[in-house]
């Protein structure tokens, strides 16, 4: 008996996967569906649908680098603090002293390379006209995605804490100063009164709920940080157990009726 | 070399950029069936990346694109690229196999393969190439990390993060409550409703063009002119203050720019009728809603004529078969699309500036 069959079929082993080696169509069913990570596949899939030219498998990608991002990210926690006096300092020791400093490329390229490929994915949804009934919901639940891995991407951004990360942040936040009705600057504010008393003010309106302040300041530091290490990753993961969820409920990946 | 590079930032300019996106956006899909075949597509393809290796050449060119953070957007470009032609390519196959009544290429829906081996398999390879090429770039490229922020100096251009810079193009043509918040907010909306509103049945599960034309046409000039062209310009065409800069200029921080607005209202009054802006108020009516009336009008005919325009000329079929409900919101977010082209061109051909111009409410259009 080989080594690698005495330990295929000793009880350690056999307690892990509760199936034999896949060889036959029995236990190659059975390494899907006794498995939690594999069984968000269904056992058999259409031959159009796994084709890469159908798919790029953009999704895929688009999963594998939200993977990526959380390792790494998870990594980099431990060497950044969020607070003005600390956070460019550490970014900087990072890349100085630490041994496989790559994490912080691998984090920012990554997240780049998110942004395409989720951006890829809608296009090839949208060609191959996935949208369509019973996919109706699946597409608006993508679109949710796509947004929350913008604001993702966008609150990141802030916490290198360097001149890039400052300017990208205030232009982008500047926006929300401009919200109708919320925003100090926007159209309607100057009509949310009380007895001539202006209610919207750059001390009170959606820039201000946005940074924690009238500036992109310590606080605005620490609100981005926690939107984009606790908040805005667990709704992705949250929506994402939802999208993975319908791909299979909504008869699998698409193909002609 | 020079007279070419000239002409190259010339053509590079707002105006002509956008048309020639357009035009070729618009050739793409007028002559899909003949692009994308394999040759021609290599051709294409070919010049595109011998061009784009020429410029870099250039200093400018060099200094502009090899910048770490906009290495993605020169990926981007290229990955676009390639999938368009990817998917057009299947389009037209499926096309011509449909016109001569024989199966889609993703036909054989009951062909079932098993996930362990065959999707699993491949995913993982897709896995391994693609951390392979993560790492690779991450060694290759440093992330940037530039001086520590100091809310007192200003960088010049200060440019948002890449993915929104066609946002921030917008800024050029619309007021921050436009380009910076509503139209973001119609983009999602947009896309949300994108399954709801095209009822089209056919090409669901396959590449085509021909029987989805006007959704495609409409997707596409969306996200390529709209957003990802206007990207492109924003990173690599748009210097210290937000000014112009081809390809292979310098970007100097002196560039004087022009700046002489029109007011739709000037041209109104003063333009068309001959008279002063009114400056008094009718009864409760105060005087700059008299004055900014011409343009409120104008906008209002947009939105509530263009509807029936469109749906008398072009739509009649399409609206029958969407209801009310769905013609009247696929039509309104064509028309809010169509009005960023639309401003942009009366930006360069007539300097408009506001065609409703209510700044005592900040409520410019
Ligand atoms: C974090 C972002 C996302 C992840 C990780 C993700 C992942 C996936 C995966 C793995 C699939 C299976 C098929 C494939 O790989 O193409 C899929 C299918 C699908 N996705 Fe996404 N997706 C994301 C965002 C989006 C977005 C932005 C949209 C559209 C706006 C979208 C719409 C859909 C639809 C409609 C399907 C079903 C397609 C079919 O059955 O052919 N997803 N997604």
């Amino acid at each position: 008996m080989s080594v690698g069959s005495w330990i295929r079929e000793g009880q350690i082993w056999g307690s892990i996967f509760r199936h034999g080696v896949p060889r036959d169509r029995r236990t190659r069913a059975m390494a899907v569906l006794s498995n939690v990570f594999l069984h968000l596949h269904p056992v058999a899939v259409r031959k159009s649908g796994i084709r890469l030219s159908f798919t790029w498998c953009m999704g895929g990608l688009t999963f594998f680098l939200f993977l990526v991002e959380i390792v790494t990210g998870v990594l980099l926690m431990f060497y950044y603090r969020p607070t003005v006096e600390y956070a460019y300092f550490d970014i900087q020791g990072l890349r100085a002293h630490v041994t496989l400093g790559l994490l912080r490329e691998l984090h920012r390229w990554g997240a780049h390379a998110m942004i395409i490929t989720i951006w890829l994915h809608m296009l090839r949804v949208f060609l191959t006209g996935s949208y369509k009934p019973p996919r109706e919901f699946n597409w608006s639940v993508g679109v949710i995605l796509l947004v929350l891995t913008l604001l993702l991407s966008f609150t990141g951004y802030l916490l290198p804490w360097d001149q890039l990360a400052m300017w990208a942040i205030t232009v982008g936040s500047n926006m929300a100063r401009a919200t109708p009705f919320l925003g100090n600057e926007g159209p309607g504010a100057a009509f949310i009164q009380i007895g001539g008393v202006p209610l919207v003010h750059a001390g009170d309106d959606a820039r201000f709920g946005l940074l924690a302040g009238t500036f992109v300041g310590p606080n605005a530091l620490l609100r981005f940080y926690v939107l984009h290490c606790v908040f805005i990753p667990i709704v992705v993961t949250v929506l994402l157990a939802v999208h993975f969820w319908r791909v299979r409920k909504d008869g699998g990946i698409s193909g002609p009726l | 070399m020079e007279g070419i590079k000239e002409f190259i930032n010339a053509i590079c300019r707002p105006a002509p950029f956008l048309v020639l996106a357009i035009v070729a956006l618009g050739l793409f899909l007028a002559l899909y069936r003949k692009l994308t075949k394999p040759a021609a597509a290599a051709v294409l393809g070919g010049g595109f990346t011998l061009f784009f290796l020429l410029s870099c050449l250039d200093p400018n060119f060099q200094k502009i694109v090899a910048k770490a953070d906009n290495v993605p957007i020169v990926m981007m470009m290229f990955a676009i690229g390639y999938f368009l032609w990817l998917s057009f390519r299947q389009a037209a196959l499926n096309d011509a196999a449909i016109e001569a009544g024989q199966p889609l290429r993703e036909a054989g829906s009951d062909d079932k393969v098993l996930v362990w081996p065959d999707l699993v398999y491949s995913e993982f390879i897709s896995l391994i190439l693609f951390t392979a090429f993560l790492t690779v770039w991450a060694i290759v490229l440093r992330a940037p990390l530039e001086q520590p922020a100091d809310p007192n100096v200003a960088p010049n251009p200060a440019k948002a993060p890449w993915y929104f810079l066609g946002l921030q193009e917008m800024l050029v043509y619309f007021d921050p409550w436009l380009a910076g918040v509503l139209l973001p907010g119609l983009i999602i909306v947009g896309l949300v409703a994108i399954p709801y509103i095209d009822t089209n049945p056919r090409g669901n599960g396959y590449y085509t063009f021909k029987e989805r034309r006007f959704a495609i046409t409409m997707f596409l000039a969306g996200f390529v002119i709209l957003w990802v062209v206007l990207i492109i310009f924003g990173t690599f065409l748009r210097g210290p203050n937000w000014n112009f800069f081809g390809p292979y200029e310098y970007w100097d921080m002196h560039k004087p720019m022009a700046l002489l607005n029109t007011e739709f209202h000037d041209l109104f009054w003063t333009g068309l009728l001959g008279r002063a802006l009114p400056t008094e108020g009718r009864g409760p009516i105060p005087a700059y809603l008299i004055r900014e009336a011409p343009g409120i009008a104008l906008l209002g005919a947009y939105f509530i004529l263009g509807p029936l325009i469109l749906r008398v000329l072009f739509f009649r079929k399409l609206a029958a078969k969407m209801g009310l409900i769905r013609y009247s919101v696929m039509v309104m977010l064509l028309l809010v699309m169509l009005l960023m082209p639309i401003k942009m061109v009366l930006r360069w051909t007539i300097n408009l500036h506001y065609i409703v111009g209510i700044t005592e409410w900040s409520l410019n259009v």
